[in-house]
Protein backbone atom coordinates (compact mmCIF):
# COMPACT_ATOMS: atom_id res chain seq x y z
CA UNK A 1 0.00 0.00 0.00
CA UNK A 2 1.23 3.46 -0.79
CA UNK A 3 0.56 6.33 1.55
CA UNK A 4 -0.09 8.87 -1.25
CA UNK A 5 -3.06 10.50 0.50
CA UNK A 6 -1.37 10.89 3.83
CA UNK A 7 -0.38 14.46 4.57
CA UNK A 8 1.93 14.05 7.50
CA UNK A 9 1.65 17.68 8.50
CA UNK A 10 -2.07 17.27 8.91
CA UNK A 11 -1.57 14.03 10.80
CA UNK A 12 0.83 15.80 13.14
CA UNK A 13 -1.66 18.63 13.78
CA UNK A 14 -4.47 16.12 14.38
CA UNK A 15 -2.28 14.14 16.80
CA UNK A 16 -1.56 17.28 18.76
CA UNK A 17 -5.27 18.06 18.88
CA UNK A 18 -6.09 14.56 20.13
CA UNK A 19 -3.41 14.83 22.77
CA UNK A 20 -4.50 18.25 23.94
CA UNK A 21 -8.18 17.20 24.08
CA UNK A 22 -7.24 14.10 26.06
CA UNK A 23 -4.96 15.93 28.48
CA UNK A 24 -7.31 18.86 29.18
CA UNK A 25 -10.42 16.77 29.49
CA UNK A 26 -8.57 14.25 31.65
CA UNK A 27 -7.39 17.01 33.99
CA UNK A 28 -10.90 18.39 34.50
CA UNK A 29 -12.40 14.91 34.66
CA UNK A 30 -10.02 13.92 37.43
CA UNK A 31 -10.83 16.98 39.53
CA UNK A 32 -14.61 16.94 39.03
CA UNK A 33 -14.94 13.15 38.97
CA UNK A 34 -12.83 12.74 42.08
CA UNK A 35 -14.96 15.16 44.07
CA UNK A 36 -18.13 13.44 42.81
CA UNK A 37 -16.71 10.00 43.60
CA UNK A 38 -15.60 11.07 47.04
CA UNK A 39 -19.05 12.48 47.83
CA UNK A 40 -20.66 9.28 46.51
CA UNK A 41 -18.41 7.20 48.73
CA UNK A 42 -18.71 9.30 51.88
CA UNK A 43 -22.49 9.66 51.70
CA UNK A 44 -23.12 5.97 51.00
CA UNK A 45 -24.43 3.61 53.63
CA UNK A 46 -22.31 3.11 56.77
CA UNK A 47 -19.70 5.63 55.70
CA UNK A 48 -18.43 8.78 57.40
CA UNK A 49 -21.05 11.22 56.09
CA UNK A 50 -23.89 8.78 55.47
CA UNK A 51 -26.65 10.79 53.72
CA UNK A 52 -28.98 8.49 51.84
CA UNK A 53 -30.83 11.31 50.02
CA UNK A 54 -27.67 13.00 48.73
CA UNK A 55 -26.32 9.62 47.71
CA UNK A 56 -29.48 8.56 45.88
CA UNK A 57 -29.83 11.82 43.95
CA UNK A 58 -26.18 11.93 42.96
CA UNK A 59 -26.14 8.27 42.07
CA UNK A 60 -29.25 8.72 39.90
CA UNK A 61 -27.75 11.67 37.99
CA UNK A 62 -24.50 9.80 37.43
CA UNK A 63 -26.40 6.79 36.11
CA UNK A 64 -28.44 8.91 33.72
CA UNK A 65 -25.41 10.61 32.20
CA UNK A 66 -23.61 7.30 31.94
CA UNK A 67 -26.49 5.66 30.12
CA UNK A 68 -26.57 8.26 27.31
CA UNK A 69 -24.32 7.21 24.39
CA UNK A 70 -21.46 9.68 23.98
CA UNK A 71 -22.44 10.76 20.47
CA UNK A 72 -25.96 11.65 21.63
CA UNK A 73 -24.67 13.36 24.77
CA UNK A 74 -22.31 15.48 22.71
CA UNK A 75 -25.15 16.76 20.53
CA UNK A 76 -27.58 17.19 23.43
CA UNK A 77 -25.33 19.45 25.45
CA UNK A 78 -24.25 21.66 22.52
CA UNK A 79 -25.99 24.77 23.94
CA UNK A 80 -24.14 24.25 27.21
CA UNK A 81 -20.84 23.77 25.37
CA UNK A 82 -21.42 26.96 23.38
CA UNK A 83 -22.20 28.85 26.57
CA UNK A 84 -18.91 27.82 28.16
CA UNK A 85 -16.43 27.87 25.27
CA UNK A 86 -18.23 29.98 22.68
CA UNK A 87 -18.00 27.21 20.10
CA UNK A 88 -19.13 23.64 19.51
CA UNK A 89 -16.32 22.87 17.08
CA UNK A 90 -12.68 22.00 17.29
CA UNK A 91 -10.68 21.21 20.36
CA UNK A 92 -12.40 23.75 22.63
CA UNK A 93 -15.87 22.64 21.60
CA UNK A 94 -15.06 19.00 22.32
CA UNK A 95 -13.60 19.30 25.80
CA UNK A 96 -16.87 20.09 27.71
CA UNK A 97 -18.79 17.05 26.40
CA UNK A 98 -15.74 14.89 27.05
CA UNK A 99 -15.72 16.01 30.69
CA UNK A 100 -19.47 15.66 31.10
CA UNK A 101 -19.28 12.12 29.78
CA UNK A 102 -16.12 11.02 31.55
CA UNK A 103 -16.52 12.64 34.99
CA UNK A 104 -19.46 10.43 36.12
CA UNK A 105 -17.63 7.40 34.76
CA UNK A 106 -14.49 8.33 36.68
CA UNK A 107 -16.59 9.14 39.77
CA UNK A 108 -17.89 5.55 39.87
CA UNK A 109 -14.35 4.21 39.54
CA UNK A 110 -13.23 6.47 42.39
CA UNK A 111 -16.16 5.32 44.54
CA UNK A 112 -15.21 1.68 43.91
CA UNK A 113 -11.52 2.32 44.62
CA UNK A 114 -12.36 4.04 47.92
CA UNK A 115 -14.69 1.22 48.88
CA UNK A 116 -11.73 -1.15 48.55
CA UNK A 117 -9.98 0.59 51.45
CA UNK A 118 -10.08 -1.67 54.51
CA UNK A 119 -12.81 -0.46 56.88
CA UNK A 120 -10.63 -1.49 59.78
CA UNK A 121 -7.95 1.01 58.80
CA UNK A 122 -10.53 3.80 58.79
CA UNK A 123 -11.81 2.60 62.16
CA UNK A 124 -8.26 2.63 63.54
CA UNK A 125 -7.81 6.21 62.33
CA UNK A 126 -11.05 7.28 64.01
CA UNK A 127 -9.90 5.58 67.21
CA UNK A 128 -6.65 7.56 67.04
CA UNK A 129 -8.58 10.80 67.00
CA UNK A 130 -8.48 11.55 63.27
CA UNK A 131 -10.99 14.09 61.95
CA UNK A 132 -13.01 13.35 58.82
CA UNK A 133 -10.65 15.53 56.82
CA UNK A 134 -7.64 13.61 58.23
CA UNK A 135 -9.28 10.39 57.17
CA UNK A 136 -9.85 11.58 53.61
CA UNK A 137 -6.42 13.15 53.18
CA UNK A 138 -4.23 10.80 55.21
CA UNK A 139 -6.01 7.47 54.95
CA UNK A 140 -8.36 7.21 51.97
CA UNK A 141 -6.18 9.00 49.41
CA UNK A 142 -3.13 7.08 50.50
CA UNK A 143 -4.65 3.62 50.80
CA UNK A 144 -6.66 3.89 47.58
CA UNK A 145 -3.71 5.19 45.54
CA UNK A 146 -3.20 2.10 43.34
CA UNK A 147 -6.95 1.85 42.67
CA UNK A 148 -7.17 5.56 41.88
CA UNK A 149 -4.20 5.38 39.48
CA UNK A 150 -5.84 2.44 37.71
CA UNK A 151 -9.06 4.45 37.49
CA UNK A 152 -7.20 7.38 35.90
CA UNK A 153 -5.64 5.02 33.36
CA UNK A 154 -8.96 3.48 32.35
CA UNK A 155 -10.50 6.93 32.09
CA UNK A 156 -7.64 8.29 29.96
CA UNK A 157 -8.05 5.42 27.51
CA UNK A 158 -11.80 5.97 27.40
CA UNK A 159 -11.23 9.66 26.70
CA UNK A 160 -8.99 8.86 23.73
CA UNK A 161 -11.76 6.84 22.15
CA UNK A 162 -14.29 9.58 22.95
CA UNK A 163 -12.08 12.20 21.25
CA UNK A 164 -12.09 10.02 18.16
CA UNK A 165 -15.88 9.88 18.24
CA UNK A 166 -16.08 13.63 18.54
CA UNK A 167 -14.98 13.75 14.92
CA UNK A 168 -18.66 13.22 14.10
CA UNK A 169 -19.46 16.80 15.10
CA UNK A 170 -16.24 18.26 13.75
CA UNK A 171 -14.32 17.89 16.92
CA UNK A 172 -10.88 17.76 15.34
CA UNK A 173 -8.08 15.37 16.10
CA UNK A 174 -7.26 11.94 14.71
CA UNK A 175 -10.85 10.69 14.82
CA UNK A 176 -11.97 13.66 12.75
CA UNK A 177 -9.25 12.93 10.21
CA UNK A 178 -10.20 9.27 9.99
CA UNK A 179 -13.82 10.21 9.47
CA UNK A 180 -13.29 12.92 6.87
CA UNK A 181 -10.60 11.28 4.76
CA UNK A 182 -10.78 7.63 5.60
CA UNK A 183 -14.54 7.18 5.69
CA UNK A 184 -15.99 9.95 3.54
CA UNK A 185 -13.27 9.94 0.84
CA UNK A 186 -12.34 6.25 0.99
CA UNK A 187 -8.69 7.04 1.73
CA UNK A 188 -7.89 3.80 3.51
CA UNK A 189 -4.25 4.78 4.05
CA UNK A 190 -5.24 7.81 6.13
CA UNK A 191 -7.64 5.65 8.12
CA UNK A 192 -4.88 3.14 8.77
CA UNK A 193 -2.37 5.72 9.94
CA UNK A 194 -4.84 7.34 12.35
CA UNK A 195 -5.93 4.01 13.75
CA UNK A 196 -2.32 2.95 14.27
CA UNK A 197 -1.57 6.22 16.03
CA UNK A 198 -4.59 5.80 18.30
CA UNK A 199 -3.50 2.27 19.15
CA UNK A 200 -0.02 3.51 19.99
CA UNK A 201 -1.46 6.28 22.19
CA UNK A 202 -3.72 3.88 24.08
CA UNK A 203 -0.88 1.40 24.58
CA UNK A 204 1.37 4.12 25.93
CA UNK A 205 -1.27 5.34 28.37
CA UNK A 206 -2.09 1.84 29.59
CA UNK A 207 1.57 0.90 30.03
CA UNK A 208 2.35 4.10 31.90
CA UNK A 209 -0.70 3.56 34.12
CA UNK A 210 0.22 -0.05 34.86
CA UNK A 211 3.76 0.99 35.78
CA UNK A 212 2.47 3.61 38.19
CA UNK A 213 0.02 1.19 39.78
CA UNK A 214 2.77 -1.36 40.26
CA UNK A 215 5.11 1.28 41.63
CA UNK A 216 2.56 2.15 44.33
CA UNK A 217 1.26 -1.31 45.21
CA UNK A 218 2.32 -2.61 48.62
CA UNK A 219 0.21 -5.71 48.97
CA UNK B 1 -3.34 -8.30 92.64
CA UNK B 2 -4.92 -4.92 92.76
CA UNK B 3 -7.55 -4.13 95.31
CA UNK B 4 -9.87 -1.13 95.29
CA UNK B 5 -7.90 1.21 93.02
CA UNK B 6 -8.89 4.49 91.48
CA UNK B 7 -11.50 4.02 88.83
CA UNK B 8 -10.38 5.07 85.39
CA UNK B 9 -13.21 3.93 83.18
CA UNK B 10 -16.82 3.83 84.20
CA UNK B 11 -19.60 2.67 81.94
CA UNK B 12 -23.04 3.37 83.31
CA UNK B 13 -26.14 1.55 82.03
CA UNK B 14 -24.83 1.10 78.50
CA UNK B 15 -27.37 -0.17 76.00
CA UNK B 16 -26.65 -0.43 72.31
CA UNK B 17 -29.47 -1.16 69.91
CA UNK B 18 -29.12 -1.97 66.24
CA UNK B 19 -31.84 -1.72 63.68
CA UNK B 20 -32.19 -4.88 61.66
CA UNK B 21 -34.85 -4.18 59.08
CA UNK B 22 -37.84 -2.91 61.02
CA UNK B 23 -36.92 -4.54 64.32
CA UNK B 24 -34.39 -3.37 66.86
CA UNK B 25 -31.87 -5.75 68.38
CA UNK B 26 -29.88 -5.17 71.56
CA UNK B 27 -26.18 -5.88 71.16
CA UNK B 28 -25.51 -4.73 74.71
CA UNK B 29 -28.20 -4.47 77.39
CA UNK B 30 -27.81 -2.20 80.39
CA UNK B 31 -24.19 -2.93 81.23
CA UNK B 32 -22.45 -1.01 84.00
CA UNK B 33 -18.76 -1.58 84.48
CA UNK B 34 -15.81 -0.02 86.26
CA UNK B 35 -12.19 -0.49 85.25
CA UNK B 36 -9.56 0.46 87.83
CA UNK B 37 -6.47 2.45 87.05
CA UNK B 38 -3.50 0.21 86.25
CA UNK B 39 -5.30 -3.10 85.97
CA UNK B 40 -5.67 -5.47 83.05
CA UNK B 41 -9.36 -6.03 82.65
CA UNK B 42 -10.56 -8.87 80.44
CA UNK B 43 -13.94 -9.25 78.80
CA UNK B 44 -14.64 -12.74 77.54
CA UNK B 45 -17.58 -13.98 75.55
CA UNK B 46 -18.53 -15.99 72.50
CA UNK B 47 -18.73 -14.26 69.15
CA UNK B 48 -21.91 -12.24 68.97
CA UNK B 49 -22.12 -11.88 72.75
CA UNK B 50 -21.62 -8.12 72.48
CA UNK B 51 -18.06 -7.83 73.77
CA UNK B 52 -16.79 -6.08 70.68
CA UNK B 53 -19.62 -3.54 70.81
CA UNK B 54 -18.96 -2.98 74.51
CA UNK B 55 -15.25 -2.35 73.90
CA UNK B 56 -16.06 0.09 71.11
CA UNK B 57 -18.36 2.00 73.43
CA UNK B 58 -15.33 2.92 75.56
CA UNK B 59 -13.86 5.14 72.83
CA UNK B 60 -17.23 5.78 71.20
CA UNK B 61 -16.39 4.00 67.96
CA UNK B 62 -19.89 2.77 68.75
CA UNK B 63 -22.10 5.37 70.31
CA UNK B 64 -24.33 3.71 72.92
CA UNK B 65 -28.07 4.14 72.45
CA UNK B 66 -28.26 5.08 76.12
CA UNK B 67 -25.91 5.29 79.09
CA UNK B 68 -22.76 7.27 79.81
CA UNK B 69 -19.09 6.56 79.17
CA UNK B 70 -16.65 8.12 81.59
CA UNK B 71 -12.93 7.81 80.89
CA UNK B 72 -10.47 9.59 83.17
CA UNK B 73 -13.21 11.75 84.66
CA UNK B 74 -14.58 12.93 81.29
CA UNK B 75 -18.03 11.96 80.07
CA UNK B 76 -17.23 11.19 76.44
CA UNK B 77 -20.86 11.10 75.37
CA UNK B 78 -21.21 14.81 76.12
CA UNK B 79 -18.27 16.00 74.00
CA UNK B 80 -18.22 17.75 70.64
CA UNK B 81 -16.53 15.97 67.72
CA UNK B 82 -13.34 17.97 68.15
CA UNK B 83 -13.17 17.39 71.92
CA UNK B 84 -13.81 13.69 71.41
CA UNK B 85 -10.97 13.48 68.86
CA UNK B 86 -8.65 14.95 71.47
CA UNK B 87 -9.80 12.56 74.23
CA UNK B 88 -9.39 9.60 71.88
CA UNK B 89 -5.66 10.33 71.69
CA UNK B 90 -5.47 9.25 75.33
CA UNK B 91 -7.06 5.90 74.48
CA UNK B 92 -4.89 3.60 72.38
CA UNK B 93 -6.44 0.69 70.53
CA UNK B 94 -5.13 -2.43 68.82
CA UNK B 95 -7.08 -4.75 66.57
CA UNK B 96 -7.40 -8.40 65.61
CA UNK B 97 -6.45 -7.65 62.01
CA UNK B 98 -3.93 -4.96 62.99
CA UNK B 99 -5.53 -2.33 60.71
CA UNK B 100 -2.25 -0.81 59.61
CA UNK B 101 -1.96 1.52 56.64
CA UNK B 102 -0.79 -0.85 53.91
CA UNK B 103 0.65 1.98 51.82
CA UNK B 104 2.76 3.35 54.65
CA UNK B 105 6.00 2.06 56.16
CA UNK B 106 6.27 0.89 59.76
CA UNK B 107 7.69 4.29 60.74
CA UNK B 108 4.90 6.15 58.95
CA UNK B 109 2.30 3.96 60.61
CA UNK B 110 3.67 4.67 64.06
CA UNK B 111 4.02 8.37 63.20
CA UNK B 112 0.37 8.62 62.15
CA UNK B 113 -1.12 9.47 65.57
CA UNK B 114 1.84 11.79 66.28
CA UNK B 115 1.10 13.74 63.11
CA UNK B 116 -2.53 13.99 64.17
CA UNK B 117 -1.29 15.44 67.46
CA UNK B 118 0.75 17.95 65.41
CA UNK B 119 4.19 17.09 66.78
CA UNK B 120 7.23 18.47 64.96
CA UNK B 121 9.34 16.36 62.60
CA UNK B 122 12.21 15.81 65.06
CA UNK B 123 9.86 15.04 67.94
CA UNK B 124 8.11 12.48 65.76
CA UNK B 125 11.37 10.90 64.66
CA UNK B 126 12.64 10.55 68.22
CA UNK B 127 9.36 9.19 69.54
CA UNK B 128 9.12 6.65 66.70
CA UNK B 129 12.66 5.47 67.47
CA UNK B 130 11.72 5.00 71.13
CA UNK B 131 8.57 3.09 70.23
CA UNK B 132 10.34 0.83 67.72
CA UNK B 133 12.73 -0.08 70.50
CA UNK B 134 9.95 -0.61 73.04
CA UNK B 135 8.14 -3.14 70.84
CA UNK B 136 11.35 -4.78 69.58
CA UNK B 137 11.16 -3.71 65.95
CA UNK B 138 14.44 -1.84 65.53
CA UNK B 139 15.65 -2.21 61.99
CA UNK B 140 12.18 -2.84 60.58
CA UNK B 141 11.15 0.82 60.37
CA UNK B 142 11.34 1.14 56.60
CA UNK B 143 9.43 -2.04 55.79
CA UNK B 144 5.84 -2.11 54.66
CA UNK B 145 3.24 -4.11 56.62
CA UNK B 146 3.00 -6.71 53.84
CA UNK B 147 6.65 -7.58 54.52
CA UNK B 148 6.02 -8.34 58.22
CA UNK B 149 4.76 -11.41 60.07
CA UNK B 150 1.50 -11.29 62.03
CA UNK B 151 3.29 -10.84 65.33
CA UNK B 152 5.40 -8.01 63.93
CA UNK B 153 2.31 -6.31 62.53
CA UNK B 154 0.70 -6.42 65.96
CA UNK B 155 3.88 -4.92 67.44
CA UNK B 156 3.51 -2.04 65.01
CA UNK B 157 -0.13 -1.76 66.10
CA UNK B 158 0.96 -1.61 69.73
CA UNK B 159 3.65 1.00 69.03
CA UNK B 160 1.10 3.09 67.16
CA UNK B 161 -1.42 2.76 69.98
CA UNK B 162 1.15 3.86 72.56
CA UNK B 163 2.55 6.76 70.52
CA UNK B 164 0.66 9.51 72.32
CA UNK B 165 1.27 8.05 75.82
CA UNK B 166 -2.31 6.98 76.38
CA UNK B 167 -3.85 6.18 79.78
CA UNK B 168 -5.74 3.22 78.39
CA UNK B 169 -5.01 0.51 75.85
CA UNK B 170 -8.03 -1.21 74.31
CA UNK B 171 -7.30 -4.62 72.78
CA UNK B 172 -9.84 -5.98 70.33
CA UNK B 173 -9.09 -9.72 70.03
CA UNK B 174 -5.48 -8.67 69.63
CA UNK B 175 -4.08 -12.18 69.54
CA UNK B 176 -6.90 -14.08 67.84
CA UNK B 177 -5.22 -14.00 64.43
CA UNK B 178 -1.87 -15.16 65.78
CA UNK B 179 -0.36 -18.58 66.38
CA UNK B 180 0.06 -19.76 70.02
CA UNK B 181 3.74 -18.82 70.33
CA UNK B 182 3.24 -15.37 68.87
CA UNK B 183 0.18 -14.97 71.07
CA UNK B 184 2.30 -15.54 74.16
CA UNK B 185 4.93 -13.08 72.98
CA UNK B 186 2.33 -10.38 72.32
CA UNK B 187 0.60 -11.06 75.65
CA UNK B 188 3.86 -10.68 77.54
CA UNK B 189 4.52 -7.44 75.68
CA UNK B 190 1.10 -6.14 76.76
CA UNK B 191 1.76 -7.24 80.34
CA UNK B 192 5.16 -5.57 80.22
CA UNK B 193 3.66 -2.31 78.98
CA UNK B 194 1.03 -2.48 81.71
CA UNK B 195 3.64 -2.94 84.40
CA UNK B 196 6.36 -0.60 83.12
CA UNK B 197 4.23 2.24 81.84
CA UNK B 198 1.26 1.79 84.15
CA UNK B 199 -1.17 1.81 81.25
CA UNK B 200 -4.59 0.40 82.04
CA UNK B 201 -5.56 -2.36 79.62
CA UNK B 202 -9.05 -3.47 78.61
CA UNK B 203 -9.07 -6.51 76.35
CA UNK B 204 -11.72 -8.64 74.80
CA UNK B 205 -11.18 -12.22 73.78
CA UNK B 206 -12.93 -15.53 73.33
CA UNK B 207 -9.92 -17.44 74.68
CA UNK B 208 -9.73 -18.19 78.40
CA UNK B 209 -5.99 -18.72 77.95
CA UNK B 210 -5.59 -14.99 77.30
CA UNK B 211 -7.56 -14.09 80.43
CA UNK B 212 -5.57 -16.55 82.51
CA UNK B 213 -2.18 -15.33 81.30
CA UNK B 214 -2.44 -11.60 81.89
CA UNK B 215 -5.73 -10.36 83.31
CA UNK B 216 -6.38 -9.18 86.86
CA UNK B 217 -10.15 -9.11 86.62
CA UNK B 218 -12.57 -10.54 84.13
CA UNK B 219 -16.14 -9.96 83.05
CA UNK B 220 -17.94 -12.79 81.32
CA UNK B 221 -20.46 -11.51 78.84
CA UNK B 222 -23.28 -13.47 77.28
CA UNK B 223 -26.14 -12.27 75.16
CA UNK B 224 -25.32 -8.61 75.77
CA UNK B 225 -25.11 -8.88 79.54
CA UNK B 226 -22.42 -9.45 82.14
CA UNK B 227 -23.09 -12.83 83.72
CA UNK B 228 -20.04 -12.95 85.95
CA UNK B 229 -17.40 -10.48 87.09
CA UNK B 230 -14.54 -10.74 89.52
CA UNK B 231 -10.87 -11.42 90.11
CA UNK B 232 -9.62 -13.87 87.51
CA UNK B 233 -8.51 -16.36 90.12
CA UNK B 234 -11.96 -16.50 91.75
CA UNK B 235 -13.83 -16.72 88.50
CA UNK B 236 -11.42 -19.37 87.34
CA UNK B 237 -11.56 -21.59 90.37
CA UNK B 238 -15.23 -21.17 91.14
CA UNK B 239 -17.08 -20.38 87.95
CA UNK B 240 -20.73 -19.74 88.76
CA UNK B 241 -22.38 -19.35 85.40
CA UNK B 242 -22.69 -22.08 82.75
CA UNK B 243 -20.95 -19.92 80.12
CA UNK B 244 -18.02 -19.29 82.46
CA UNK B 245 -17.73 -22.99 83.26
CA UNK B 246 -17.51 -23.79 79.56
CA UNK B 247 -14.73 -21.26 79.12
CA UNK B 248 -12.85 -22.63 82.13
CA UNK B 249 -13.24 -26.20 80.88
CA UNK B 250 -11.58 -25.18 77.63
CA UNK B 251 -8.29 -24.55 79.38
CA UNK B 252 -8.51 -27.13 82.16
CA UNK B 253 -6.36 -30.13 81.53
CA UNK B 254 -8.80 -32.67 82.95
CA UNK B 255 -8.56 -35.98 81.19
CA UNK B 256 -11.96 -37.38 80.44
CA UNK B 257 -15.19 -37.35 82.40
CA UNK B 258 -14.66 -36.62 86.07
CA UNK B 259 -18.02 -38.11 87.07
CA UNK B 260 -17.15 -41.47 85.53
CA UNK B 261 -13.79 -41.44 87.23
CA UNK B 262 -15.26 -40.72 90.66
CA UNK B 263 -17.86 -43.48 90.34
CA UNK B 264 -15.22 -46.02 89.43
CA UNK B 265 -13.30 -45.40 92.66
CA UNK B 266 -13.95 -47.15 95.98
CA UNK B 267 -12.59 -44.40 98.26
CA UNK B 268 -13.80 -40.83 98.78
CA UNK B 269 -12.73 -38.36 96.09
CA UNK B 270 -11.95 -34.69 96.73
CA UNK B 271 -11.09 -31.70 94.60
CA UNK B 272 -8.35 -29.62 96.20
CA UNK B 273 -7.49 -26.10 95.00
CA UNK B 274 -4.48 -24.20 96.13
CA UNK B 275 -3.31 -20.74 95.18
CA UNK B 276 -0.11 -18.78 95.59
CA UNK B 277 2.97 -20.03 97.43
CA UNK B 278 0.96 -22.89 98.96
CA UNK B 279 1.15 -24.50 95.55
CA UNK B 280 4.73 -25.53 96.12
CA UNK B 281 4.34 -26.76 99.76
CA UNK B 282 4.12 -30.48 100.67
CA UNK B 283 0.77 -29.84 102.35
CA UNK B 284 -1.02 -32.98 101.27
CA UNK B 285 1.80 -35.19 102.45
CA UNK B 286 2.00 -33.38 105.80
CA UNK B 287 -1.72 -33.81 106.38
CA UNK B 288 -1.71 -37.50 105.60
CA UNK B 289 1.58 -38.70 107.06
CA UNK B 290 0.51 -39.30 110.69
CA UNK B 291 -2.71 -41.08 109.78
CA UNK B 292 -3.46 -44.48 108.34
CA UNK B 293 -5.06 -42.84 105.30
CA UNK B 294 -3.60 -43.49 101.88
CA UNK B 295 -4.05 -41.21 98.93
CA UNK B 296 -4.02 -41.51 95.17
CA UNK B 297 -3.86 -38.53 92.82
CA UNK B 298 -6.36 -39.10 90.03
CA UNK B 299 -5.80 -35.85 88.20
CA UNK B 300 -3.67 -32.82 88.75
CA UNK B 301 -2.73 -29.44 87.34
CA UNK B 302 -0.19 -26.95 88.50
CA UNK B 303 -0.18 -23.77 86.51
CA UNK B 304 0.06 -20.03 86.69
CA UNK B 305 -2.55 -17.37 86.53
CA UNK B 306 -0.71 -14.22 85.52
CA UNK B 307 2.06 -14.35 88.20
CA UNK B 308 0.08 -16.40 90.69
CA UNK B 309 0.77 -20.12 90.82
CA UNK B 310 -2.27 -22.29 91.40
CA UNK B 311 -3.05 -25.94 91.38
CA UNK B 312 -5.94 -28.31 91.31
CA UNK B 313 -5.75 -31.94 92.42
CA UNK B 314 -8.39 -34.63 92.28
CA UNK B 315 -7.42 -36.90 95.16
CA UNK B 316 -8.85 -40.18 96.38
CA UNK B 317 -8.48 -40.76 100.12
CA UNK B 318 -8.73 -44.32 101.40
CA UNK B 319 -9.10 -44.92 105.12
CA UNK B 320 -11.42 -44.45 108.17
CA UNK B 321 -13.93 -41.59 107.78
CA UNK B 322 -12.88 -39.94 111.06
CA UNK B 323 -9.31 -39.64 109.93
CA UNK B 324 -10.31 -38.41 106.48
CA UNK B 325 -12.43 -35.74 108.18
CA UNK B 326 -9.39 -34.67 110.18
CA UNK B 327 -7.28 -34.39 107.05
CA UNK B 328 -9.88 -32.28 105.28
CA UNK B 329 -10.09 -29.92 108.27
CA UNK B 330 -6.35 -29.58 108.35
CA UNK B 331 -6.16 -28.83 104.61
CA UNK B 332 -8.84 -26.18 105.02
CA UNK B 333 -6.95 -24.65 107.91
CA UNK B 334 -3.88 -24.40 105.69
CA UNK B 335 -5.92 -22.29 103.32
CA UNK B 336 -6.83 -24.86 100.71
CA UNK B 337 -10.16 -25.08 99.05
CA UNK B 338 -11.54 -28.62 99.39
CA UNK B 339 -14.67 -30.00 97.88
CA UNK B 340 -15.88 -33.60 98.03
CA UNK B 341 -16.91 -35.10 94.72
CA UNK B 342 -18.23 -38.48 95.87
Amino acid sequence: MSFENVRWEEIWEASKDTLSMTVWSLAFTIVIGFILGLILFLTSRRQLLEQSIVYSVLSFVVNIIRSVPFVILMITIMPFTKLITGTTFGVAGTIPPLIVAAAPFFARLVETALREVDRGVIEAAVAMGASKWDIVSRVLLREARPGLLAAVTVTAVTLVSYTAMSGVIGGGGLGDLALRYGYQRFQTDVMLVTVVLLIVLVQLLQTAGDLLVRRYSRK
Amino acid sequence: MMQEGLKLIHLESITKKYRVGSTSVDAVTDISLTVRKGEIFGIIGHSGAGKSTLLRCINLLERPSSGTVNVGGVDLTKLTDRQLQKERRKIGMIFQHFNLLSMATVRENIAFPLKLAKLSGTEIKNRVDELLKLVGLEGHGDKYPAQLSGGQKQRVGIARALANNPDVLLCDEATSALDPQTTNAILSLILDINQKLGITVVLITHEMQVIRSICDRVAVIDDGQIVELGDVIDVFLKPQHKVTQDFVDEVSDSAGDLGQLVKARSGRVFRVHFVGELTYEPILYNAVKKTSVQFAILQGTISRMKQTPYGELIVELIGPDAEIGGIIDRLKQDGLNVEELT
